[in-house]
């Protein structure tokens, strides 16, 4: 008998609506794999099985664990289930914890709630279970308060929470999104390994075709409330049978048709052993002391030039970034762009020769003004902007670049999607015509199948605009693809630096052989060639 | 916490530094002698050269904000200009009401909005949120001197539970007292309670959408577990904050609900004192209510750092 049995389950909120009949299986010990984009229903599905629905839904269909019908349930009754019967982890390790709780309580708390122990003995568990998931009671005691943890380890945390009392069935959506690379391996690993031990049945949300690969036992797709395609992991990679599913993997191994790089030797920008120090709190009687967050680094971008920027975070990369757009002081060195010192004193005009694109499609718009208003800002930037018919013209011609219509112009940021946002971004870098775009994570909120286009829209406008740009992101698929160079960023330090492919295929310093190992990979289906598949990051 | 509790009380101190020189320099360039005010206006120039002498106002400014200073400090606030009586003696005869007032207003408007905003939070938008929120309106827009003069209507000359004003003195016992305050702090606590009922409400749903939350009602705890044991304490940091400045302004701010009810507090006091030149008793309640309200911020302060470890290692 299945451990969790779903049939049917339809789910409306407000009448919309978002399941529309899935049906799915987990046995003891298995990895099922929830795959798709967002807005699939991914989560959803999560939540009713968890009864943590949202105001105003309506569930129908069957959900049993272990022969009870879940939705048939009283909250009190799916009270006593949750975190006794089903954990669930979630995405976000940095606001998943209660900011003012330790983390002891914490664990402690899923043990006290269910009566399994006295208070004493529940803190005892709570070590044991912290000490399970790698945080150990010498380094890690159980009165840490989260804002002392890293991302990593409050992650730990919240598994910790969700295992304490060994449920049957353990929920994991999106558990690793948030953290970096060689962290999303070690508690992938983690998951795994408790699984095993436990024996538990694990629903893990993500959408990320690389992590379900190596991780599940079967995979289901999912597309607007419908499955599409369910089946063991292996099976379903070789034979793809959905139109649906076939796209998602292209997508994720979308290759950019990027256009030979023009070697031309005029350096655009030169960071010249840059130092950017961070104060730390002075202490009365002691000298003040620095936090040295970008370290004597040189590098030059050439017009024309794609270079990527790799590195976890907190290595320093944002920072970088900021001080190269004149947006922070430097302590030592000096950085120039178009031959004039760069600082946060610099004169406009040169600002207006470098622009930048940010992460998040949804908070970097002033959700009050009109698209066209959007993209003409930084025309402030220019002694002499055009205005009237002139203006309209650079702004139809800004959106017209990046596969919008003109009359776009008229409308407000909340009618685009993610995607589309992203374009507006891009065309508001673009339209002071600079010779240098930053992308800072430009591509990482968006799904596979976004993102690819916005990676081809990149490509096609570093065809057309003879565009040089720094592709800063911790996805290294990515910067495979759409860079020439690539600096590869560790603690405030480059480390590496080279050709994307020599630096990716034949990494030399321990660090970005730590990356590259540490980054999951999607399977190679191009048959009868083994080298492929070591090289597919 | 012991660093975070030590800054504090240094910026405390420099507060108050601040503000006494400012205090000071404020009245003494306030138009007016206090010596001829006293003497009125067919004083000889003599008298009130002596009287001058007398009140130390013939000394340098230096002179006199220091021995003002080391007054306070040592608890000689001097003498009153007006009433030749020690201001001590003054402001503490009316703190005997005034602080009571504001702690008794404190407390009810507390126990009324805590629960009143944790009920409209967790009906958010049911019939009940509606009627807690619009009796908040209601209270935020109508004067509490409009209160002050219902509640007399109804409890003192009607209903005659209360009378319906005056002071008899702590003598009397702890239960008159109290029972002459009862009608003015309730006056008083209204408009603060429906300003903290919203603060209340509006604070618990922002946590009630924190990603912590959903964490707890995945550990298996019911909605009402959730809002007790990790809801409310997050959410009591802006409460505290609001709480802080309602007893500040309190404490000072009773004065038109005094005149209703005829008390002598601490705002019928430093009016009086204004219309009388009488600079040393005004110079010296300033300064009190201003040590009250930075010395509340400070208990403040303390008080968010025990709900929120986040000060405390910041610190």
């Amino acid at each position: 008998m299945s451990l969790l049995h779903i049939r049917a389950l339809q789910l409306a909120i407000h009448g919309t609506p978002i399941l529309k009949g899935i049906s799915l299986d987990i046995a003891p010990g298995e990895i099922l794999a929830l795959t798709g984009e967002s807005g699939s229903g991914k989560s959803m599905t999560a939540f009713a099985t968890l009864g943590l629905l949202p105001q105003g839904s309506l569930a129908g269909g069957e959900i049993r664990l272990q022969g009870t019908e879940l939705l048939r349930l009283t909250d009190a009754q799916m009270c006593q289930l949750r975190g006794n019967e089903i954990g669930m982890i979630f995405q976000e390790p940095m606001t998943a914890l209660n900011p003012v709780q330790t983390i002891g309580d914490q664990v402690a708390e899923t043990i006290l709630i269910h009566g399994a122990a006295t208070r004493d003995q529940a803190m005892k568990r709570a070590r044991d279970v912290l000490r399970r998931v790698g945080l150990p009671e010498e380094r890690f005691p159980v009165t840490r308060f989260p804002h002392e943890l890293s991302g990593g380890q409050r992650q730990r945390v919240v598994i910790a929470m969700a295992i304490a009392l060994q449920p049957k069935l353990l929920i994991a959506d999106e558990p690793t999104t948030a953290l970096d690379v060689t962290t999303q391996a070690q508690i992938l690993d983690l998951l795994k390994s408790l699984v095993k031990a436990d024996h538990m049945g694990l629903m893990m949300i993500t959408h990320d075709l690389a992590v379900v690969s190596d991780m599940a036992d079967r995979i289901v797709v999912m597309q607007h409330g419908n499955i599409v395609e369910q089946g063991p992991t292996q099976t379903l990679f070789r034979t793809m049978q959905h139109p649906y599913t076939r796209a998602l993997f292209a997508a994720s191994t979308h290759r950019v048709n990027l256009p030979s790089p023009k070697s031309r030797p005029e350096p655009i920008v030169q960071v010249c052993d840059a130092v950017r120090d961070y104060p730390l709190k002075k202490r009365l009687f002691q000298p003040r002391r620095y936090a040295r967050a970008v370290n004597r680094v040189s590098l030059t971008i050439h017009q024309g030039e794609r270079l990527g920027l790799v590195g976890e975070s907190g290595c320093g990369k944002s920072t970088l970034t900021r001080a190269m757009l004149g947006l922070e002081p430097l302590q030592g060195g000096e950085i120039k762009a178009f031959g004039q010192r760069v600082g946060p004193g610099m004169p406009n005009g040169l600002r207006s020769g470098m622009q930048v694109v940010f992460q998040d499609p949804y908070g970097s718009f002033n959700p009050r003004w009109k698209v066209g208003r959007l993209i003409a800002e930084p025309f402030h930037l220019m002694a002499d902007p055009p205005r009237g018919g002139a203006l309209t013209d650079r702004i139809a011609e800004s959106l017209e670049n990046v596969g919008l219509q003109p009359t776009d112009a008229d409308k407000y940021i909340h009618a685009f999607s993610g995607g589309q946002r992203q374009r507006i971004a891009i065309a508001r870098a673009l339209i002071t015509n600079p010779d240098l775009i930053i992308f800072d994570e430009a591509v990482s909120a968006l799904d596979v199948r976004v993102r690819a286009q916005i990676l081809d829209l990149i490509a096609d406008l570093s065809r057309r605009l003879d565009l040089a740009y720094l592709f800063i992101s911790h996805d290294l698929t990515v910067v495979r693809e759409i860079t020439d160079r690539v600096l590869v960023m560790q603690a405030g330090e480059i480390v590496e630096e080279g050709p994307t492919e020599a630096v990716l295929n034949t990494p030399q310093h321990r660090y970005t052989q730590q990356l590259i190992a540490a980054a999951p990979r999607l399977p190679d289906l191009t048959t009868g060639d083994p080298d492929a598949a070591a090289s597919d990051l | 916490m012991l660093r975070y509790a030590l800054k504090k009380v240094v910026s405390l101190a420099i507060s108050l530094i601040i503000a006494s020189v400012v205090i000071f320099g404020v009245v003494e360039v306030a138009p007016g002698d206090p010596a001829s005010y006293m003497l009125g206006i067919n004083a000889q120039p003599d008298t009130v050269a002596a009287l001058r002498a007398e009140l130390g106002l013939d000394q340098s400014r230096w002179q006199r904000y220091l021995a003002w200073v080391c007054g306070m400090v040592t608890g000689d606030f001097g003498i009153s200009y007006t009433y030749r009586a020690s201001v001590g003696g003054m402001i503490g005869d009316r703190l005997w009401i005034s602080l009571p007032l504001a702690l008794y207003a404190l407390t009810l408007s507390t126990i009324i909005a805590f629960p009143a905003g944790l009920y409209a939070a967790s009906r958010r938008g049911k019939p009940g949120d509606v009627v807690v929120m619009g009796a908040t309106q209601l209270g935020v827009a109508v004067p509490n001197f409009w209160f002050a003069m219902m509640l007399v209507l109804i409890f003192a000359i009607t209903l005659r539970w209360f009378g319906a004003g005056g002071f008899p003195g702590w003598e009397k016992g702890l239960f008159a007292g109290m029972k002459a305050l009862t009608l003015p702090a309730v006056a008083l606590a209204l408009p603060q309670a429906a300003i903290l009922t919203r603060v209340m409400r509006s604070s618990l749903l922002d946590i009630l959408g924190e990603d912590f939350m959903r964490t707890a009602r995945a550990k298996g705890l019911s909605q009402r577990q959730a809002i007790w044991r990790h809801g409310l304490r997050n959410a009591l940091i802006p409460v505290l904050t609001i709480v802080g400045l309602q007893f500040s302004f309190l404490l000072a701010g009773g004065i038109i609900i005094e005149q209703v009810f005829f008390l002598p507090g601490l705002g019928r006091l430093v009016f009086q004192a204004i219309t009388q030149r009488d600079l040393i008793v005004v110079e010296s309640v300033v300064m009190l209510l201003v040590f009250a309200v930075i010395f509340v911020n400070f208990l403040v302060d303390l008080a968010y750092a025990a709900v929120d470890p986040r000060l405390r290692s910041r610190a």
